[in-house]
């Protein structure tokens, strides 16, 4: 770690999957320690625990945060990792890799800009990994690295390395995965984690952590069309600013400038920005993921919920919204039912239509005439809101695309869904 | 012809992050307040609370859970601070909480009110109907932290089942809650150490004086540098390791249980780059922590901060 760090370092969010043992968590473990994230009184805390169970020291642990995953040797929930180089501040989100996989990947994947596959070179690709991958491009994430790891145990066999690629090659077809890369590593020995392998030097490509590093984001975010849901509506209410009306929110797609002549959405009603400011004062132009403030020309009524877009961009309105769900709740989605659904920053009622399949997540077969769907199964549903959503498809913007459903009776969180084209 | 770039460096996004965080609350919650302690973590919650919502004020009161037993320095600097933003400052005192039973006082050489405060600041939470309490805690400061939601569920009795949260997907934070439960919200959940102190080189935020480099007269207990004060019960093995010393405070809590770094830090800058070169976590220090391997976890799952 560099003492000052230049300020043009960014940021970039990966999430990890893989099976039980594919060595997931030894990976973090191994990142983390060869960019000297790793504490010494954490490995010190780890030493003791090793000791007191009689065993070798177990990187694994460093993710497991509460007692109850220490004592199962198992990952409960999503857990948050940071470590960072003089180029980069990495966020991992942590999945674990057997109960209630869907949801919790589901959770990391939402959020993350790449996601890290793993593959146990011994066993090469099983059922899943295909599920991992799916997950992952369902999610919409755009940067994949399939890890081909414990390459140790295979001798570092290039063959070995290159049917694995090749038995994935036809179902990487069936997703629109726009960027993947694969590398040969061993977590555990550190090959090709941080420093290029010297076992394997029929590998020509960079480590893991140079990928990580040099992997392009910026282009990631939707800068075409103009989203602005407004969050909260600032009305300083003194005599200062007697008139004062700014609207809060994150841009969550396009290039707004002063100037720009806007529509907001649902009135329909059209006006010019007048100002925007950042947090830290007046810029010329605001993108995502920036949070701001927008004050217009004309005094309209706006709330939360409403959008500011452009004039000749406009997202699709509508009740009927056409979608993928991810199931989060034991208590089975039914047809016909309610839930709050929440989209940007507004809040609707919304009634399940249609239960169109769901998903056989191992083999992508659609299984029609479904009565329900279950906890951690994906299905296509269609719903009917009780007020129109301003919306774009998932694919186009992962912001102004994605939806949560909420149970009316217990407020629990128990669909995340993706508005289909 | 120059190309524009349209990237935002990390500071950027954690800071837009964290606003959106502030303003999501003021938008789903009526009665919330932001947990303030005089440390660096909630200072920048204060900083980041001013930027969210002006030119209006912070719509929320501060909240301070005294256990009485504070560096002075930090009193000071919390009093003028709060007079500069304009906010109104709660106190829940734990010295009160013990004058009318609601807790015993820890006895012994060990000793501490830290954690006497979780009741305290339930109790509080009750009687201000708060609905969001908003804390500065940070995912990379303990593992029990590292599971912790943006918004993080407490039933009615302000407990927290790490085992069952919320899915928290995308940027839809979902607030809703049954009468007499409350949200703990964390806007400053994905920044880390360094990225606190970065931030308020860039930002320029006054801190505490405690934080830089300065003599005082120090105990060294369990591997721990405590600042002497009539707070704590000495034995003989204590009197014998009381010196001056040369040292800074890396958090500040409670004066019974926050250690102390030796250090020449005199400006936000050495402490950077102390902070970037240092082998051990800003949590050794905190004798809380050191109690047992899961002390965050049970003292949060009971309600504390």
């Amino acid at each position: 770690m560099s003492d000052q760090t230049p300020p043009e370092m960014d940021l970039l969010r990966f999430t990890t999957a893989g099976s039980v043992d594919d060595g997931k968590s030894t990976l973090i473990g191994r990142l983390m320690y060869d960019t000297k994230t790793i504490f010494q009184d954490q490995l010190d805390s780890l030493q003791r625990l090793a000791v007191q169970r009689g065993e070798t020291l177990n990187l694994a642990l460093l993710t497991d945060g509460l007692r109850a995953e220490r004592e199962q040797g198992i990952t409960i929930d999503v857990a948050y990792r940071y470590f960072s180089t003089p180029h980069r501040k990495f966020i991992i989100a942590d999945t674990p890799g057997h109960i209630q996989y869907t949801r919790n990947m589901v959770t990391g994947a939402s959020t993350a800009n790449l996601a890290i596959i793993l593959i146990d070179a011994r066993n090469g690709v099983i059922e899943q990994t295909h599920r991992h991958i799916f997950i992952a491009s369902l999610l919409g994430i755009p940067h994949f690295i399939i890890c081909i790891n414990k390459m140790d145990l295979v001798e570092f066999r290039e063959d070995v390395y290159e049917r694995i690629k090749d038995d994935l090659k036809g179902f990487v077809a069936k997703l629109s995965i726009p960027d993947i890369t694969f590398i040969p590593i061993s977590a555990l020995l550190g090959d090709n984690v941080v420093n290029p392998s010297v076992n394997m030097p029929w590998y020509k490509g960079p480590a893991l952590l140079y990928t990580l590093e040099n992997i392009n984001i910026t282009s990631d975010e939707n800068l075409v069309d103009c989203r602005f849901p407004v969050q909260y509506v600032i009305r300083p209410r003194n005599d200062q600013y007697h008139d004062y009306r700014g609207y809060a929110g994150k841009i969550s797609g396009g290039i707004f400038k002063p100037g720009d002549k806007v529509k907001i959405l649902p009135s329909n009603l059209s006006s010019e920005i007048t100002s925007i400011e950042s947090p830290s004062g007046p810029v010329t132009e605001a993108f995502p993921p920036m949070s701001v403030v927008m004050q217009l020309q004309d005094d309209i009524d706006i709330s939360r919920g409403d959008m500011i877009v452009r004039e000749h961009n406009q997202p699709n309105v509508s009740q009927d919204i056409d979608l993928m769900i991810c199931w989060m709740s034991s208590t089975p989605l039914q047809p016909m039912q309610t839930y709050i659904l929440r989209h940007t920053t507004k809040e609707t009622k919304a009634m399940v239509r249609n239960l169109y399949y769901k998903l056989d997540i191992n083999t992508l077969h659609r299984i029609e005439n479904v009565p329900d769907l279950g906890l951690n199964e994906i299905g296509r549903i269609s719903v009917r809101t009780a007020q129109p959503l301003f919306y774009d498809s998932y694919r186009r913007n992962r912001a102004t695309g994605s939806i949560i459903l909420i149970d009316e009776r217990t407020n629990e969180t128990v669909g995340a869904g993706m508005i289909r084209d | 012809m120059t190309m524009t770039t349209y990237a935002v460096s990390h500071l950027e996004k954690l800071e837009a992050e964290a606003i959106f965080v502030l303003r999501e609350v003021a938008a789903q919650f009526h009665r919330s307040a932001l947990l303030f302690s005089g440390g660096k973590d909630s200072i920048v919650l204060s900083h980041l609370s001013k930027k969210a919502f002006q030119p209006a004020p912070i719509p929320y009161p501060f909240l301070h859970i005294d256990t009485g037993h504070n560096f002075p320095e930090t009193i000071v600097f919390r009093d003028d601070l709060i007079k500069h933003l304009g906010v109104h400052l709660i106190v829940g005192s734990v010295q009160a909480s013990i004058d009318a039973g609601r807790v015993i006082e820890e006895k012994g050489r060990n000793a501490s009110r830290n954690y006497l405060q979780t009741t305290t600041l339930l109790d509080t939470i009750r009687e201000l109907n708060l609905d969001a309490a908003i804390g500065g805690g940070r995912r990379d400061e303990e593992k029990a932290r590292a599971k912790e939601r943006f918004f993080s569920h407490r039933n009615e009795f302000g407990q927290w089942d790490p085992k069952n949260q919320r899915p928290e997907l995308w940027d839809l934070y979902n607030g809703r809650r049954h009468h007499g439960e409350h949200f703990r919200v964390f806007p400053l959940s994905n920044w880390t150490e360094l990225d606190i102190w970065q931030y308020i080189l860039q930002e320029n935020i006054p801190i505490p004086c405690i934080y830089f480099a300065h003599r005082r007269r120090c105990i060294l207990r369990n591997g721990v540098l405590l600042a002497y004060s009539e707070f704590l019960t000495l034995n003989d093995a204590d009197k014998e390791t009381l010196a001056e010393r040369l040292v800074r405070c890396r958090t500040v809590g409670d004066m019974t249980c926050t250690g102390l770094v030796e250090s020449t830090a005199s400006t936000v800058e050495d402490i950077i780059r102390e902070v970037a070169a240092s082998r051990s976590s800003e949590r050794v220090s905190r004798a809380d922590d050191l109690r047992s391997d899961s002390a965050m976890e049970d003292r949060k799952r009971e309600g504390y901060f």
